[in-house]
């Protein structure tokens, strides 16, 4: 009796109130939206009509709805407008996603003891590491990949090293898959390290202490409980690493000599040189597709294994 | 409880950086024995738990659990588990799970681990929550868990490191009896770190009080609380008043001391040789007032009074020198004696004691 008087005096009062804040967090959100629209939302949606629509004949394109650049992924038309498949840019597809899992696979490797011995230093040296991590992010990309070339390329620092232990002269590493991947794993390597860092920071130290006192070896450790827990930190560095080597233009052109293409630089080529906007809208719009599909399916694993918890 | 020692400790000494944590620490420990490492923080007695456990390891000395050198073997060789004072429970791992998981490091079959699982849920009363995560528990259930979980090995020894001193009052006061009846029905060595003096008297069948990286003193409870060996152990353990006295006189762990009241009196003592001063100890219980005074009596005035329920606690002017009594209110008109009164004060010679000054 006493309770529902008290809310019926309550709520008229409390009401106006919602309103205010309500109003008050869309008003406020307001310049965020704008700027998502703007900046996200529409670009996107620019792309996504590039893709469907026709392609001009001097290059460019017209306004005229086309699947022909999406057809054109997996099918050439002959001369008599017949579709023949072709598995040139499936490959091409295959190879970005090949390269990309190869990226971060072996960021990874390198990443997880590079991260746990940080995050063992004192509190000082840590944070010097942890800038030390993201040092290359302060130089331009191209230049450390212009680095790469100068070790790995002809006359390069490790061929002449290599020679000095007698290897045939002449040697060269680049323009190949290997040379591409070394460069991508470089870039990315610090993508990886820090959200692997940050979760084994969080890893309450006595758990390791338990394992170990539940007769866990080193490797039972990492393998049951390491791991699990800072597996948030792991998808997070994975994610950070595959997608943007998904897309990667300037590693696959400057270090696979461009004749290995994968899907950025097909892209690029499209918009550039090739002059079939929307066949490069399409491949793009498709990538996008596909790093959703990814990002949705670790998504919801992570979110099953939220609720487990 | 020679033969069966469960655990030795020989001249043990550490140091973090400057700072002596240990210093030639030695005892032993009986098998099936409740052994506390009580002392103040930093007297060292986590250290010494963390090397039995493996997780740290002495600069010199030796520690030997059940006649084996353990010093170089790691923490997943020891048959010693630990619990821990943050419990350190899997997050990721289900109740059962956690239990299961040393079972499993040991090689056991499937089969004999889910009975052993379903045992140990069973006796820490946790059957029903078996399938549940640590983060869903409250403190005393994930203080069961973690309890179990380190008992199912069955180990030679179980570390509990300050294991209660997370959980509320009355919590504490039922993990007490548990701990105990856990202890007596395994038949496992316990050792117990705390800095609850209480606990340690409630629980323990022997105390080592820890202080500045030493070993003050080793008893049973009573031993501890009723026949310290120094001032340290005396003042840590539970409470005390502190007289300087002078000694006339000692034989055979008796003193002739005279009090600062002037009286003469013999009192059981410790260690203490004839001439110069000493200090004597006698706890606030042992002093009785009002109608209730006997042995050696003067006068005191009262200076303050807590009322706690149970007792009171007085403090008293006795010819300037303060000293606290507490009394027991044993009937409803128990607590009479008023702020300022000048009471009857005494105590029984026999339950003071002459320490090291």
């Amino acid at each position: 009796m006493t309770d529902s008087a008290l809310h019926a005096t309550a709520e008229p009062e409390r009401t106006p109130r919602i309103r205010f804040w309500h109003g008050l967090s869309f008003w406020g959100l307001l310049p965020s939206w704008v700027l998502m629209g703007l900046a996200l939302i529409l670009p996107i949606a620019i792309i996504a009509a590039v893709s469907v629509a026709t392609r001009g004949a001097h290059g460019g394109f017209t306004w005229d709805f086309n699947l022909a650049g999406y057809r054109h992924i997996l099918f050439n038309e002959g001369w008599t407008g017949e579709l023949e498949f072709t598995p040139q840019y499936l490959l091409i597809i295959l190879r970005t996603f090949v390269l990309a899992g190869a990226t971060t696979l072996i960021c990874l490797l390198f990443a997880v003891p590079v991260a746990y011995f940080i995050c063992r230093q004192p509190p000082g040296r840590k944070a010097a590491l942890v800038y030390l991590v993201t040092l290359p992010f302060w130089v331009s990309m191209i230049l450390r990949v212009y680095a790469w070339m100068i070790i790995l390329g002809k006359e390069g620092t490790l061929p002449r090293f290599l020679e000095y232990f007698g290897a045939p002269a002449g040697l060269s590493f680049m323009f190949n898959d290997g040379a591409t991947l070394t460069a991508m794993v470089y870039t990315y390597m610090p993508l990886m390290v820090l959200p692997v860092f940050a979760s084994l920071e969080k890893l309450d130290g006595t758990l390791i202490e338990a394992s170990h006192d539940l007769y866990g070896d080193r490797w039972v450790t990492l393998r049951r409980v390491i791991l699990p827990l800072t597996a948030p930190g792991i998808i997070a560095g994975a994610i950070l690493v595959f997608v943007p080597s998904l897309g990667a233009v300037l590693e696959p052109t400057l270090m696979g000599g461009g004749k290995q293409m994968m899907m950025g630089s097909l892209v690029q080529l499209q918009f550039g040189g090739g002059r079939n906007w929307p066949f490069g809208a399409a491949i793009a719009m498709t990538l996008m597709a596909l790093v959703m599909i990814f990002l949705i399916f670790t998504g919801l694993r992570t979110a099953r294994r939220g609720t487990a918890l | 409880m020679n033969q069966n020692k469960a655990i030795e400790v020989k001249s043990v000494s550490k140091s973090f950086g400057t700072y002596q944590a240990l210093n030639s620490v030695s005892f032993a420990i009986g098998s099936n024995e409740f052994f506390t490492m009580l002392g103040p923080s930093g007297c060292g007695k986590t250290t010494l738990l963390r090397m039995l456990a493996g997780f740290e390891s002495p600069d010199s000395g030796s520690i030997l659990l059940g006649g084996r050198e353990v010093v170089d073997i790691p923490p997943h060789k020891r048959r010693v588990n630990t619990v821990f004072q943050s419990y350190a429970l899997f997050p990721h791992m289900t109740l059962e799970q956690n239990v299961a998981y040393g079972l499993e490091n040991l090689g056991w079959n499937a089969a004999r681990i889910r009975g052993r699982v379903g045992e140990m849920l069973e006796r820490v009363h946790m059957s029903q929550m078996a399938k549940r995560k640590p983060a869903q528990l409250s403190g005393g259930q994930r203080q069961r868990i973690a309890l179990a979980r380190a008992l199912a090995p069955e180990p030679e020894v179980l570390l509990l490191d300050e294991p209660l001193s997370a959980l509320d009052l009355k919590l504490r006061q039922a993990m007490r009896d548990e701990l105990r009846t856990l202890q007596r029905d395994t038949g496992i060595t316990f050792v117990f770190v705390t800095h609850d003096q209480e606990e340690a008297l409630d629980m323990s069948d022997r105390i080592a009080v820890l202080g500045g990286g030493e070993v003050q003193q080793i008893g049973t409870p009573t031993q501890i609380y009723e026949e310290p060996v120094n001032r340290f152990v005396a003042d840590f353990v539970g409470e005390t008043n502190f007289l300087n006295v002078d000694v006339l006189e000692t034989a055979s762990g008796q003193a002739t001391i005279r009090t600062p009241f002037g009286v003469v009196l013999t009192v059981p003592a410790t260690g203490r040789t004839a001439g110069g001063r000493a200090t004597l100890s006698i706890r606030p219980e042992k002093i009785n007032l009002g109608d209730q005074a006997q042995g050696i009596a003067f006068e005191g005035r009262i200076t303050n009074k807590n009322y706690m329920g149970g007792y009171t606690h007085y403090t008293l002017d006795v010819m300037g020198t303060e000293l606290r009594a507490s009394r027991r209110n044993a009937s409803r008109e128990g607590d009479t004696i008023t702020l300022g009164a000048t009471v009857p004060v005494g105590f029984v010679p026999g339950s003071a004691r002459v320490l090291a000054a």
